[in-house]
Order: C-alpha cells, then structure tokens, then sequence
C-alpha cells in the first residue's frame, strides 16, 4: 500500500468523465451513487480526511442507535459499484489544495458536511467544564479528533443548551447506565469514564415553547423507556397553554408534543432525570476558574410577563448544542449568512456567477437539516446539476494519478476501499472479544497500521 | 419498530417518500407505497415529506390503523422495490384535498 493506490478496477478510458467528492458521509456517498447510476461515462474518486468512510454515520449516530447506522451496508453497496474509488487519509484544502483537485477532475463535488459547532456567544463559555455538543459525540463514537479529550463527569447535574435531538444524544448517553452501553460500538475510553460518572441529572433547556422544539418524536419516546432515568419538565417554565398544538402543526409536531406533556406527568421514582426545560435564553457561564451555573433569561410572554426573571441551574458540565455549520474551505467561496459553502441548487457560485465545475452536497450545501434519507434527495438534486454541465466542462489539465500518489504527506499512505475493509473487520473482531458489534480504532495512527497491514505484508 | 404506510397513501402515492429514504425500503403497487419492516432503519426521513401524512412510526399508530403493519410487511414481500420518484396517481390532488379538508 504506502504510497501508492492498488486500482481496484480497470481504468478510466480517455472517454470517461472523472469526478471527485470530497467528504465520505451520507451526501458523498449518494452523490457518488447518483453519478454512478447516470448514463455518462463516469469515474468517482471519493477522497475523505480520515481513513475511515461514513462521516457522521459513523462519528455522529449515537452509539445505541445501531439501526440507523444500517445505513452504512447501503454505502458499502454504493462503494462496490465499478468506477467507484476511495482514497482515505487524504484532506482537501490541507495535503492537496483544492485548486490542484479542480485542475485533476472534470468537477468536484464538495460534501463536506457541517463541521464546526455554533458558539453561543455568552461570558464564560470559555470555562473548563464548558464544552460543544460536537466534541462529546465525537469523543463517545471515538473520533481521532475527539478521542484525547476529557469531560469532568464529577457532578451531579449537567445542562445542555439546544432543542434538537444531538441535545437528546448528549442527554441520553450522560444519563444511560453502563449497561445500558455496554454492548453498543461506544468508544472503550467513553465507556470507561461514562461508568464512573456521578452525573444524575441533565437539563436540556431551550430558548422556545414545548411546540417549537426540533426534537423527534422517536428520540424524545426513548426517554420513557431508560433503566435508570425519567424524564421530567419543570412547572416554572410552562404557561397554561404551553401543549396546545399550532393550528399548522405538522404530525411529528404533535406527536413530540404528547410525549413532552406526558413526561410533565410523568412518576419519579428512578435515580436520574432527564429535565426539558423551556423560555430560557443563556446569558452566561459563571463560576470560579470552572462551570458552576449557567444563567439564563426567561422568555415567557403572557399571563403574568416574566420577561426580565434571572433563572441560575447549578451545574458542573455544560454542553452548547445549538447547531453546526460548515468549515470554510480554501478555494471555496463561502456563504457567512447560511454557514455553508455559497451556492445556487448546488452550483458553488462567487459572487453570483457560478465556478465552473465546483458542486456541493448534504449539509455543506443546504445546512445542518434533515435525517441522512434528505441528503440523498439533496445529492440527487446536485446530481442532476452536474451531469447537465458535464459536456461543458473542460478537460482536466492534470492527472488523478499522479494527485492520488503524492496525496498523504501526513499519513505516508493513503487508505483505499479495500484498506478500510481491514480495519472494519479489525474492529468487528475486537468488539465480537468484547460483546461489541464494534471496537473502533480512535486514532489515524492505528487506522492506517491496521488498513496497511495486509497489503504491506505481501508487497514486500 | 418500523414506519408503516397506511391507508392515506391509497389513491395518491405521491411518492415523495422515496427520494428520502437512505435505505430503498419503499415498494410499490399500483394504489400506494408499502415499507419493508426489515430494510427500514427507523430514520424517520419519510415521514414529514408525505403530502398527506399517511407515514407514522408503528408505536404512534391509532389502533384502527394497527393493521397496516401486517399489511405493510406482506405487501412489501410481494410488490418490486421503487428507487425514484413516480408521478402520482391521477386521483392524488382531489383527495390531498378531501384529507386535508
């Protein structure tokens, strides 16, 4: 392997259209399956920043929702078809710059997803115990990224800031039991602190009404159904109509809103509870050299405006969960207002002009929205984009393989599909030892030692 | 769990459910669209995009609608597989409207 890609399958004739997707989460994944699908002449070469594929299947999908990351067989298919290549370990925009990619493909599809977490922007949050939401996902599902860092587990009670359902993520793994985890693809290292915390309490609190969270009915049922936690809602911040459903409700609207007015019912008779709270906007983040409270407004209008009440929660951790958006690329125009890379349906555009032969998928395109089914329409809407311009587009100048040869200066060897294959079947063996269905690889130094072991031991 | 079609896609099958679904589970006859329980993940994709909400997770399902669960599985095995969107059926736009009514 080092150094160089086996080709897996024969070459591009000088007849084929050759296309690079960068980032290999859901939306690359079914863009790369919706130009395999098309009539053209097409060769996909899938480049992603880690060795491992899936993006967020992989790295977001909380580790006790092992049916959702069925999903992946789908990319497996996907990966399979002819014409499809994958080169790991390679980051757009830092081994190769994004230009050099243009000047290699016929277009370029940038799917790469959103990145970086929204600050909230209030005093403190710089404080040690003051974390994103990202950085806790990414460090239970053991994302090399997040796979070193700490969280102080040491308190009774954390806050997550946010109303969708990466809040409830957060919420849910705090407040799992051990055994409840256990037999999950959770990161060893998340497991063993998580079963030591003393955390009984979490508060997930929004700025809005029971009626305009973004929770999914799903994940807020999974709450009446924990071993040790209840969920609970608190009398204070709830008006006397705070359930009734807006006239333009849609059904999962209604739905999430039954399971909430159920929870303020609900018994307490287990040791942990799982708070929504609602009307409290953050002010700030207090405490003495770490998170003590976190201050909040409350928003309530109506009987009785409450609008200038200071409410304080005592807390030892707090998350920001309040959305994400897409880390700018050089070469790519970017789009501050939306937090993704500029574009028309999908068109990267500068300046209103489109760039010829620069695309965008998934979440880098539209935003943070929507469960992985929505970035296959969105891919295939991108799709259809290129596939129009194709003819149009000038031959490219230089040659993938020689941009693939030289491509992983950091790693010393770039990962191709069947690399990844090694270290998937590495960690499902390591994970069936453990009771796992997987027992992931956190860091890329072991990801290329495993994906490289194989192909090193023959070559040579 | 798995999501179920129920009987308000009968007669319109607009099929927007299908460019959601990260998994192809949808199936198809020629009144409406079925789930396979079996390839269906539970991502709930599919659900806020049908026009007429005839889409709900099997443990929200009203009790006269329990029985589209079997029907759902059966018919699934039965009929081919739909990976792209149909046009829908011509008694679609009335009866989005009757529903809604």
């Amino acid at each position: 392997m080092s150094g160089s890609l086996t080709p897996m399958r024969p070459q591009p004739s000088e007849a084929t259209f050759r296309v690079a997707v960068v980032g290999g989460g859901p939306s690359g994944f079914y863009a790369a399956e919706g130009l395999l699908r098309s009539a053209l002449p097409i060769a996909v070469d899938m480049f992603d920043r880690l060795p491992t594929p899936f993006g967020l299947v992989r790295s977001g999908v909380a580790p006790d929702h092992p049916k959702l990351k069925q999903v992946a067989a789908v990319f497996d298919r996907i990966a399979h078809t002819p014409g499809f290549r994958y080169v790991g370990g390679v980051a757009i925009g830092e081994d190769v710059p994004l230009e050099t990619l243009r000047a290699s493909y016929h277009a370029v599809i940038l799917a790469t997803g959103a990145m970086v977490d929204r600050r909230m922007g209030v005093p403190g949050e710089g404080l040690a115990g003051s974390r994103s939401a990202g950085e806790f996902v990414g460090w239970y599902n053991g994302h090399p990224d997040y796979s070193h860092l700490r969280f102080d587990l040491s308190s009774e009670r954390a806050v997550v800031v946010g109303h969708g359902n990466v809040a409830l993520d957060v919420a849910r793994i705090l407040l799992k039991t051990a055994d409840e985890l256990r037999h999950t693809d959770i990161a060893e290292h998340a497991l063993g602190a998580l079963a030591e915390s003393r955390i009984r309490e979490v508060h997930v609190v929004g700025r809005r009404g029971p009626c305009e969270t973004r929770f999914s009915p799903k994940e807020l049922h999974e709450f009446s159904d924990l071993t040790s936690c209840e969920p609970a809602l608190d009398e204070d911040d709830l008006a006397p109509h705070s359930f009734a459903s807006p006239a333009n409700a849609g059904p999962d609207t209604r739905a999430a809103l039954g399971m909430l007015e159920a929870f303020a019912r609900g018994p307490r008779t287990k040791p942990r509870r799982c708070v929504f709270r609602f009307h409290l906007d953050p002010i700030a983040i207090e405490g003495d050299g770490r998170v003590e409270r976190a201050m909040f407004r409350r928003t309530r209008c109506g009987e009785g405006d409450a609008g200038a009440e200071l409410v304080a929660i005592e807390c030892g951790l707090l998350f920001s969960s309040i959305g994400r958006r897409s880390a700018p690329l050089a070469g790519a125009p970017y789009d501050e207002a939306r937090g993704v890379h500029a574009n028309i349906e999908g068109r990267v555009v500068a300046a209103s002009a489109v760039v010829p032969g620069l695309y965008v998928c998934g979440w880098s395109k539209r935003g943070p929205e929507g469960t992985i089914g929505a970035n296959r329409a969105c891919s295939a809407g991108t799709v259809e984009r290129v596939l129009a311009d194709l003819a149009s587009l000038a031959a490219p100048p230089l040659a993938a393989e020689r941009l693939i040869a030289g491509a992983a200066p950091r790693s010393g060897s770039v990962v191709d599909y069947a690399a990844w294959k090694r270290i998937d079947a590495a960690e499902v063996e390591r994970g069936r030892r453990a009771g796992k269905p997987r027992e992931k690889f956190v860091t890329i130094g072991e990801m290329i030692d495993v994906g490289g072991r194989r192909a090193d031991a023959c070559c040579r | 769990m798995a999501y179920v079609v129920t009987d308000l896609c009968c007669g319109c099958r607009y099929t927007e459910c299908v460019t959601v679904c990260p998994v192809e589970c949808f199936h198809v006859d020629e009144t409406m669209t079925y789930i396979d329980p079996d390839n269906c993940i539970d991502c709930g994709g599919c659900v806020p995009v049908c026009p007429v909400g005839a889409i709900q997770a099997s443990y929200l399902l009203a009790p006269d609608k329990v029985s589209w669960i079997e029907i759902n599985r059966a018919r699934s095995a039965e009929t081919p597989t739909i990976i792209s969107k149909l046009p829908p059926l011509p008694t679609a736009e009335e009866r989005r409207k009757a529903l809604s009514a």
